[in-house]
C-alpha cells in the first residue's frame, strides 16, 4: 500500500512469499523430474540424465497394457459424467426451487459422501458392490465412483440454478410452454455454463479418484490412476522411466482436463462450492 | 412463488394443494432418484458396514473390536496416524492464514490458484511417485542440500516422505478454503478499523480472526478428516509396516489380504470414529472463540 511501511512488516510479507515461491517452486521441480526422468536414458548422479530418448513411453505403454488401462478409464468417467449429470442436475433444481420441509435433511444427505473421506465408507461400500456381483468389474467401478460425484454436481449446481431469476420460467409458462419445452428451450441454454463447469469438474475428480477405483476394481477394470499405484508399489520389477513415462501419461490426461476446466470456473471453486453450503 | 395458483391447487385437491403449499410438487420429485442413489451406495453400505463388524468371523459379537484394541499391531496405527494427521492439519492450516491474507490483495490471485489446484487434481498416487524421484538419494532436492554441504537426507520410505506429501496435496486445499472465507469478509470492516488507527496486528485478531473463526474451524476439520485417511502416500511413500502404518493400511490388510469384511468394517468404523470425535472436538473448541453472528462464508 503505502512506501513507509514498518521493516518488521515488511519482512513478514517477504517471508510470506518466499514461502509461497519455495512451495512453488518444489512442486514444479517435482514435476520437472518425473517429466526429465521419463525422457532420460541413464541418470545416475547427475543432475540430469547421460541422454535423452522416448522408448519409456513404448515400453511403458506395452508393459502396463495401456490402451487398455486408457479404454476402461474413459468408459468409467464418461459413465460418470453422463450418469452423475442425469441425477444431479434435476435434483439440483428440485433444492434450488422449492423450500421444503426437511430440505436442510437432504442438503445433508448429499454433504456427507464429500465430507467423509472416500477411504472410511469406501471398504462397507466394496463389500456391499461385491455381494451384489459388482465388484471386481467396470460396472462396480462406475457404481462406486458415482457416490462422490453425484452430490458434488448437486451442490455445484444448487447455487447455480438459484442465481437465475425464477421469473424467466414464469413468463416462458405465461407464453404457454410446457414442462418438456421449458426445459428444453429455456432450462437447458441457462444451464449449459454451470453443467459443463460442474461436469468437467466430475472429469477431473473421477481420474484421479484413486481409493474407490482401488477398492473396487479388479485387474480388467483399473483405471489409469490405478495402474500407477499399482507400477509404483511394485518398483523395481520395471524400469523406474518406465514408471515415470506412465505418470507423464497420467499427469497429462488429468492437467488437459483441468485446463479447459479452469477457461469455465474459478480455481477456488474446485474445493470451495460444495464445502460453502457447511458454512451457510 | 405462485400463491393463487397454489391457491386454487388447495380448494380442488386437498392433499395435493397441502402438500404445494409445503413446496412438494412435481419439481421435489425431481430430488428423488439422487436421494434414492445416495441412500442405497452409501447410507446403506454405511450400516451395513457398522453391523458387519459386530458380525465377527469367530467370537463374540464385540470380537473384532476387541482384537482391535488388544494387538498392537493394530491399536498402533491409531497413533500413527494422529502423529501424521495433527501435525499436517495444524501446519496446512495455520500457513494458510498469513498467506492467504497476502494472496488476498494480489491482483493475478487467479495465476496463483491456479498453479495451486494441479497439486490437488494431481492426486496423492502422483505425488508419491514424484516425490519419491525428487526427494530421492539421487534426487534434485538432496543434491542442492549437498552443494551447501548438507549431507543426503533420507527423506523417502519415512515419516518424513508422508509428511511432505500431505503438506504438497493438502496445502493448496487448505489455502484455497481459507482464501475463499477470508474473500467472503467485507473488506470496509477492516478499512473502519483502519481508519480509527488499527494496526494491521490489531485488525487480525480483532476483527479478521474472530470472522474467520468459523471457516477455520471448518477447514480443520475437512483438513483433518483428509489426512486421517491417508493411505496411497503412506504405501508408497513411508514405511508401511513401520512408523508410518496408519489405520487404513490395517483396514485394507484387513479386507484384501485377509478377506475379513467383518474385521475391515470393524477397523473402517473405528476410523470413522476417531474422524468424528476431533470434528466434534473442533467444532465445539470454536463455540470458545466464536461470538455473534459472522457471515464468514461467501455462498
Amino acid at each position: 500500500m503505502t512506501t513507509d511501511r514498518p521493516v518488521g512488516e515488511r519482512l513478514w510479507a517477504i517471508g510470506i512469499w518466499a514461502l509461497v515461491v519455495f512451495f512453488v517452486l518444489n512442486f514444479t521441480a517435482m514435476v520437472a523430474a518425473v517429466v526429465i526422468n521419463s525422457f532420460g536414458t541413464r541418470w545416475f548422479n547427475a543432475w540430469l540424465p547421460a541422454g535423452f530418448t522416448t522408448r519409456w513411453y513404448e515400453s511403458a505403454w506395452n508393459e502396463f497394457q495401456l490402451y487398455d488401462v486408457l479404454i476402461v478409464t474413459f468408459e468409467v468417467v464418461g459413465a460418470v459424467i453422463l450418469l452423475s449429470g442425469l441425477l444431479g442436475v434435476p435434483a439440483a433444481y428440485a433444492l434450488a426451487r422449492r423450500n421444503f420441509p426437511g430440505k436442510q435433511l437432504v442438503i445433508l444427505l448429499f454433504l456427507l459422501p464429500m465430507l467423509i473421506p472416500p477411504i472410511t465408507f469406501g471398504i462397507p461400500l466394496a463389500t456391499v458392490l461385491y455381494q451384489a456381483h459388482f465388484g471386481g468389474n467396470v460396472s462396480g467401478v462406475i457404481l462406486a465412483n458415482l457416490v462422490p460425484s453425484v452430490p458434488f454436481v448437486v451442490l455445484v449446481m444448487m447455487p447455480f440454478i438459484e442465481q437465475i431469476d425464477p421469473r424467466i420460467e414464469a413468463a416462458a409458462r405465461v407464453f404457454g410452454a410446457g414442462t418438456g419445452r421449458l426445459f428444453v428451450h429455456v432450462l437447458l441454454p441457462l444451464l449449459t455454463p454451470g453443467i459443463l463447469a460442474a461436469l468437467l469438474l466430475v472429469l477431473v475428480r473421477t481420474i484421479a479418484m484413486f481409493e474407490l477405483t482401488f477398492f473396487t476394481a479388479g485387474p480388467e477394470s483399473q483405471t489409469l490412476v490405478v495402474a500407477l499405484y499399482y507400477a509404483v508399489y511394485a518398483a523395481g520389477v520395471r524400469a523406474g522411466q518406465s514408471i515415470d513415462a506412465m505418470a507423464v501419461i497420467y499427469m497429462f490426461t488429468t492437467l488437459v482436463w483441468l485446463l479447459i476446466a479452469l477457461r469455465f470456473v474459478d480455481p477456488t471453486q474446485i474445493v470451495t462450492r460444495a464445502k460453502n453450503e457447511t458454512a451457510a | 412463488m405462485s400463491e393463487s395458483a397454489t391457491d386454487t391447487a388447495a380448494n380442488s385437491t386437498p392433499l395435493r394443494g397441502r402438500l404445494a403449499l409445503s413446496d412438494l410438487d412435481g419439481v421435489t420429485l425431481l430430488a428423488l432418484p439422487a436421494m434414492l442413489f445416495v441412500v442405497t451406495l452409501f447410507i446403506y453400505p454405511f450400516a451395513y458396514g457398522f453391523v458387519l463388524s459386530f458380525q465377527p468371523k469367530t467370537g463374540n459379537w464385540l470380537a473384532n473390536y476387541t482384537k482391535f484394541f488388544s494387538d498392537p499391531f493394530l491399536y498402533d496405527t491409531i497413533e500413527a496416524t494422529f502423529r501424521l494427521a495433527i501435525p499436517a492439519t495444524l501446519i496446512n492450516v495455520l500457513l494458510s492464514v498469513p498467506v492467504a491474507l497476502r494472496v488476498r490483495r494480489m491482483r493475478r490471485r487467479r495465476l496463483l490458484t491456479a498453479i495451486l489446484v494441479i497439486p490437488i487434481t494431481l492426486g496423492t498416487v502422483l505425488i508419491a511417485e514424484g516425490l519419491l524421484t525428487y526427494l530421492g538419494p539421487q534426487g534434485w532436492f538432496n543434491r542442492v542440500l549437498l552443494m551447501f554441504g548438507v549431507g543426503p537426507v533420507r527423506l523417502v520410505h519415512n515419516y518424513t516422505g508422508v509428511m511432505l506429501s500431505l503438506i504438497l496435496s493438502g496445502f493448496p486445499f487448505t489455502f484455497l478454503l481459507t482464501l475463499s472465507y477470508l474473500t467472503g469478509i467485507d473488506p470496509s470492516l477492516e478499512q473502519a478499523a483502519s481508519t480509527l488507527g488499527a494496526k494491521a496486528r490489531a485488525r487480525f485478531v480483532h476483527i479478521l480472526l474472530p470472522l474467520l473463526a468459523q471457516g477455520l474451524a471448518i477447514n480443520l476439520c475437512l483438513s483433518f478428516v483428509q489426512t486421517f485417511s491417508v493411505f496411497p502416500s503412506a504405501v508408497l511413500l513411508g514405511a508401511p509396516s513401520g512408523d508410518t502404518r496408519v489405520i487404513s493400511i490395517a483396514a485394507y490388510q484387513a479386507a484384501y489380504e485377509q478377506y475379513d469384511s467383518s474385521m475391515a468394517s470393524a477397523i473402517a468404523m473405528i476410523m470413522g470414529f476417531c474422524q468424528l470425535v476431533v470434528v466434534v472436538l473442533i467444532l465445539s473448541g470454536r463455540s470458545l472463540v466464536y461470538r455473534g453472528a459472522t457471515g464468514g462464508g461467501k455462498g
